[in-house]
């Protein structure tokens, strides 16, 4: 994440692991999808939010 | 000098992307590189330990610098040198702030790395001195970091023919003539046709403006791409796994989900057996999917882009943001996930 900011990607999600950005292994296999979807959900707020500069998005959209 | 010096865990010689969660600790004497840059510095100057942590551990406890050089002042350390770590980005930012942290502590410090390496920027004004781009270029390296560390263990400035790089401290000087005779003067070179002299270079960054934010991820076309070099399985195009000179498209028209088997990644940069086991890890289509089912994405792109960002340069990887760019932007795309290992 650290690096993402420095090379300037204005809309960040943080996930887990380098190995398993969009997942985690150490879950059973719904809990993954329920923590992929959150990821996806968290991305889709960000690329509709506003942002002047690196950005972190790591909660949730309010329902 | 009684130095201590920093290595990630594959030089170390403890294992590859498999070992990248190993916690840091000091081992006695010169490791790997190590061993080279001891017998070219000569016998003025030892290695007295080697200072280790696998890069994965690294990028996510910062504090691991601190403790390293904690236990290198209580071996008697004098000095800290780190890498080289080429272009690898944690290995960089790693050797970075344990340079950093040793010039906090008030011993000598340098870090060797490419001048593209994200982790310059966390050198926070410590020396840092170019190396290549890859191990192959290893003793080259070590030649130019050996110097370097024997003109800072002496005392003095790293410059530019040292191959230092990366932001410099600034230090206050007397000059010859004052600011407003500076200023005509400077005025009237750029009129003489140069139009880039200044006293003050600009760092070489690029500053990124954000795009506007889309109204309604709901009314969108959003398109998945990636630099976690997934492929089709058997990698048809061939894409390589490190230094990657090119990118690739397919197709995710009539497909649920990133089935292992049907792709996979060819990343070199850590172990890819979680994202062949399930390449929705890397790609995610199948929650996508069903976001776009349930109307929270409008409608997915048809097809994918992908490279591997492993070692990648930044002029390669510039153009394939801006072929990615017009590419996303002829098909009216409204906005993108990437996915970042």
């Amino acid at each position: 994440m650290s690096i993402a900011k420095r090379v300037g990607a204005p809309r960040i999600v943080p996930t887990r692991g380098i190995p398993y950005p969009m997942g985690d292994p150490e879950l059973g296999p719904e809990q993954e999808r329920a923590w992929r979807r959150q990821l996806l959900e968290r991305a889709l707020l960000a690329v509709a939010t506003p942002v002047s500069e690196p950005t972190v998005f790591d909660g949730d959209p309010v329902q | 000098m009684r130095i201590v010096h920093y290595v990630n865990q594959f030089f170390a010689g403890i294992g590859g992307e498999d070992s990248a969660g190993t916690g840091p600790e000091l081992r006695d004497g010169a490791l790997g590189p190590g061993r080279r840059l001891a017998a070219v510095l000569g016998d003025a100057h030892e290695i007295i330990a080697t200072a280790i942590c696998g890069d994965d551990y690294a990028a996510g406890h910062p504090e691991f610098a601190a403790e390293l050089v904690e236990q290198a002042r209580e071996r008697g350390a004098e000095m800290v040198v780190a890498g080289p770590a080429f272009t690898s980005g944690r290995y960089g930012m790693a050797c970075a702030r344990i340079a950093a942290a040793a010039s906090e502590a008030g011993l000598p410090a340098l870090a060797a790395m490419h001048p593209d390496n994200p982790g310059l920027g966390e050198a926070a004004g410590t020396s840092v001195v170019e190396s290549g781009l890859t191990a192959r270029q290893m003793r080259d390296s070590l030649e130019r970091f050996a110097a370097a560390t024997l003109k800072i263990a002496a005392g003095e400035e790293l410059t530019a023919q040292d191959g230092r790089i990366g932001p410099v401290a600034r230090t206050n000087r007397r000059a010859e003539r004052n600011a407003a005779e500076r200023a005509v003067a400077l005025v009237l070179t750029r009129l003489g046709g140069d139009g880039e002299a200044t006293e003050i270079p600009l760092p070489d960054f690029d500053q990124v403006t954000p795009a506007a934010p889309i109204a309604d991820a709901a009314e969108a076309l959003i398109a998945l791409v990636t630099e976690g070099g997934f492929v089709p399985a058997g990698n048809p195009d061939r894409l390589e796994s490190a230094r990657a000179t090119k990118w690739v498209r397919h197709s995710l028209e009539g497909l649920d989900s990133a089935a292992a088997g049907s792709f996979e990644s060819v990343h070199g940069g850590f172990s890819t057996q979680w994202a062949n086991a399930d390449p929705n890890r890397i790609l995610p289509l199948d929650m996508a999917r069903v976001l776009e089912r349930e109307g929270a994405i409008g409608r997915l792109h048809g097809e994918y882009l992908g490279t591997t960002g492993n070692g990648t340069t930044v002029a390669d990887a510039r153009r394939f943001g801006m072929e990615w760019a017009a590419e996303l932007r002829q098909a009216n795309i409204q906005a993108v996930v990437l996915t970042a290992t």
